[in-house]
């Protein structure tokens, strides 16, 4: 009976990826445990074992193969006796089966999916930004890499600047975000620390208070409630407790939010705890452009900075300037859609079905003004203030809990600044008031999705 | 408690004499002072008095070079007049006023001088600990040679990042040296109640780190084991752990009740093992001085302490606009 071996999800996240060698050819045997192939994807190349034993019948996808979908048959084991041509072909049309039903291979959890974010479509246009002189060269790069560029130039410049974190050198960044900055800085300057949170995140806090410019990699924000302590009672409070004698730059970063079924534990959104506190400044970019310019600002300034990432935004392309120094200041919005129906605001993946939904407001004729705030202290409530005076109408969109939310401040501000000018209250579209799910089902239900927007856009529309 | 003290210190100077007395009497003067201005309502909040510790951290700053940093918990009064830091402006920051080195924003726990090298006044117990790691990070990195001394006490050490930053000091070879002023009470609990091991001075051992103990209550005894741990410290070779045997004879702060020691217990401690009447003795035996010059210094001493209260009683209270200020650079 022949066997498939399927392209395997190395990550939580992972979709699709490389087929970078096969390590065997057709017609030798294979036990199980010996390493078959090495699979690429945008964060790491990971070697691939074999599972059942046999003789390698046929490959079906060649090496250097890129986009290979998740649970796509790469090649067929054969027993004695079996034809590896007979083999293939029968996997080869049970596939095709399988495929139509939508059945067999269940989608991998919450990603590709047209309600939700994730997925490889190809970005929304990034809007004319007036940061950006005329006939600037774009080049489409992905967060992850804007990230990593915005690092490496700052160290360039300044050789205060050094990245700490768990698996931040050798490893090259458990999300492969440092990818190549041991190689160029070194150990000194590029250094792996032990799974020691509080401890790491005090230990930076003080270098910051001895000269240095520490970028602090939390493998994700989950793993820094640890040390929460050292980032809100001393980074945060000591330029104020000490009379402006002492500031503490120091850039704490890493992945926030829900990745993909990592339930509890993992999956939480930090932004409005983090907005919260008075000596932070918090950013949450959504595009790869913002995510260099504001790294760049973070890493520059004497305040100590909570940069928010997101997981499956690392993947993302977006076009960034090619501009030697590009560094986007902190508190000003980007308008991504202008539009005269309803305003929708957000910031980080929220983006992500604030585009969608506005996307298919237009094919409706309702046109959405989008707001990305990117910075999330200091907030430019200025610009929802004025586009809801042009709106008359505002939705919130985040991923985060609904109680003390970042659109439960929007409202606010918009009532107290505003109020004349509503023609329907605000509503905030929020993850659920629940911990994170495991069970797929679940977890999509958990957070929020495009239609959730389009239908708090028809209740402030009453249409 | 500590073993008996050096009772024949030949080789120390009489000027060096001299000046542990003046520094561990201002100390005491200050914080006597500190803790009448309290009971006027003129200092607020929690106020945490350092009398009975004064010769750690006289010790270890004639130890110092210039330089060095330190970073404590808010028991820190000492720790900054020790530095070097003025009396007037530290009065003036527990009475909230403008001329307080936090402008009167910090108070008692939350005080730094970057003149001086004195990062905190940390008011989280322990947390003290990683920054002050951290401080030595930054000096490795620039290899300036610098070491820093982090103080925390016996309460702070069974807080988890302390062993954190113990393993990272380790792991690094970071020049810090680890103070644990063991006044023997953590707020009201005994070590013996907290701590299933006592000798604090081998807490590095998992680590790899040396430790020794010391006569906290002998300035000579500590700024002996200070050299001893500055030098290992500047040649390299990472960490260091001083357990300082020590007494505080006020409460933990300002409302402590007491119940948990003896008046006796206090009292015994201040007749045997006072680190100023120590130093008196040396002075007086050695013939290095007499009465009437020792006298002098305490009349001395009381003009400084009262100047400083004068000071911190004068100076205005912050402007209201202070309130907004020093939040982002």
């Amino acid at each position: 009976m022949a066997t498939e071996i399927l392209m395997p999800a190395l990550s939580p996240t992972m979709e699709e990826g490389t087929l970078a060698k096969w390590n065997v050819k057709e017609g030798d045997t294979v036990s199980a445990g010996d390493v078959i192939a090495e699979i690429e994807t945008d964060k790491a190349t990971m070697e691939f074992e074999a599972v059942d034993e046999g003789t390698l019948g046929k490959i079906l996808i060649a090496e250097g193969t890129e986009g290979v979908k998740v649970n796509t048959p790469i090649a067929v084991l054969i027993e004695e006796g079996e034809s590896a041509e007979d083999a293939a072909a029968s996997v080869e049309k049970a596939h095709a089966g399988t495929h139509e039903q939508g059945a067999g291979h269940p989608a991998p959890s919450k990603v590709v999916d047209e309600a939700g974010p994730g997925g490889q479509a190809p970005a929304p246009a990034v809007p004319d930004d007036p940061e950006i002189p005329e006939g600037t060269k774009m080049r489409e790069m992905t967060v992850r890499e804007a990230l990593r560029d915005a690092m490496a130039e700052e160290m360039r410049a300044d050789e205060r600047v050094f990245l700490m974190g768990e698996e931040v050198a050798e490893y090259q960044g458990a999300y492969k975000v440092s990818q190549g900055l041991l190689d160029e800085f070194g150990a000194k300057r590029v250094i792996d620390t032990p799974i020691t949170e509080h401890g790491f995140t005090g230990l930076s806090t003080g270098a910051a208070m001895g000269g240095l410019r520490p970028i602090v990699e939390f493998m994700t924000f989950n793993f820094a409630m640890q040390a929460i302590d050292q980032i809100i009672n001393t980074a945060a409070k000591t330029r104020y407790m000490s009379g402006g004698q002492m500031s503490v730059p120091v850039v704490f970063r890493g992945a926030s939010g829900a990745a993909a079924r990592v339930a509890a534990q993992h999956s939480q959104d930090y932004a409005a705890w983090y907005a919260h506190i008075p000596g932070l400044h918090v950013a949450m970019p959504y595009s790869a452009a913002d995510a260099k310019g504001l790294l760049k600002t973070a890493i520059r300034g004497e305040t100590p900075v909570i940069f928010l990432e997101n997981e499956l935004l690392y993947g993302h392309s977006f076009e960034v300037p090619e501009l030697d120094d590009f560094a986007i200041p902190f508190g000003k919005a980007r308008i991504w859609r202008e539009g005269s129906d309803v305003t929708l605001v957000s910031f980080g993946i929220g983006m992500e079905y604030t585009l969608k939904a506005a996307e298919k407001l237009a094919e409706d004729g309702v046109s959405a003004e989008v707001i990305d705030l990117r910075t999330l202290r200091p907030m430019d409530t200025a610009a929802v203030i004025k586009s809801v005076k042009k709106t008359n109408r505002c939705v919130t969109v985040e991923e985060g809990w609904p109680v003390g939310s970042i659109g439960n401040h929007i409202s606010a501000v918009l009532m107290q600044e505003a109020f004349d000018w509503l023609d329907a209250p605000v509503i905030n579209v929020t993850g659920k008031d629940v911990p994170m799910p495991y069970a797929a089902n679940l977890e999509k239900h958990a957070l929020t999705s495009v239609e959730e927007v389009l239908e708090a856009v028809r209740l402030v529309t009453y249409r | 408690m500590a073993t008996a003290k050096s009772k024949k210190k030949s080789n120390t100077s009489k000027e060096d004499l001299l000046h542990y007395y003046r520094e561990m009497l201002l100390i005491r003067r200050f914080e006597e002072k500190a803790g009448q201005l309290y009971g006027m309502g003129l200092i607020g909040g929690f106020c945490h008095l350092y009398i009975g510790q004064e010769a750690v951290v006289v010790g270890l700053e004639a130890a110092a070079e210039e330089g060095d940093k330190r970073v404590t918990s808010y028991r820190d009064h000492g720790h900054m007049l020790a530095a070097g830091m003025d009396p007037k402006g530290v009065m003036a920051e527990l009475t909230g006023r403008e001329g307080g080195y936090s402008k009167g924003k910090g108070g008692s726990m939350h005080m730094f001088s970057v003149e001086k090298h004195f990062y905190g006044g940390h008011g989280i117990v322990a947390a003290q600990v990683p920054i002050g790691t951290g401080l030595a990070f930054a000096d490795k990195y620039n290899e300036n040679g610098r070491v820093t001394f982090t103080y925390f006490g016996d309460g702070a050490v069974n807080q988890g990042q302390v062993y954190e930053a113990f393993n990272m000091a380790s792991l690094w070879k970071l020049p810090v040296i680890y103070v644990i002023e063991n006044n023997q009470y953590a707020m009201g609990t005994s070590v013996g109640r907290s701590s299933s091991t006592p000798e604090f001075y081998t807490r590095g051992e998992a680590f790899g780190i040396p430790g020794e103990a010391v006569d906290g209550m002998d300035v000579l005894a500590v700024k002996e084991a200070g050299e001893r741990a500055i030098a290992h410290c500047r040649e390299g070779n990472g960490p260091y752990i001083l357990e300082m045997k020590t007494y505080r004879y006020r409460g933990h702060s300002m409302s402590d009740p007491a119940k948990y020691r003896t008046r006796e217990e206090v009292q015994k401690v201040r007749e045997t093992q006072d680190a100023i009447e120590h130093v008196r003795e040396l002075l007086l035996q050695g013939k290095h001085a007499d009465e009437d010059e020792l006298k002098a210094i305490d009349k001395e001493i009381k003009a400084i302490v009262n100047e400083a209260a004068d000071f911190a009683r004068e100076s205005p209270e912050p402007s209201l606009d202070e309130l907004w200020t020093d939040i982002y650079a």
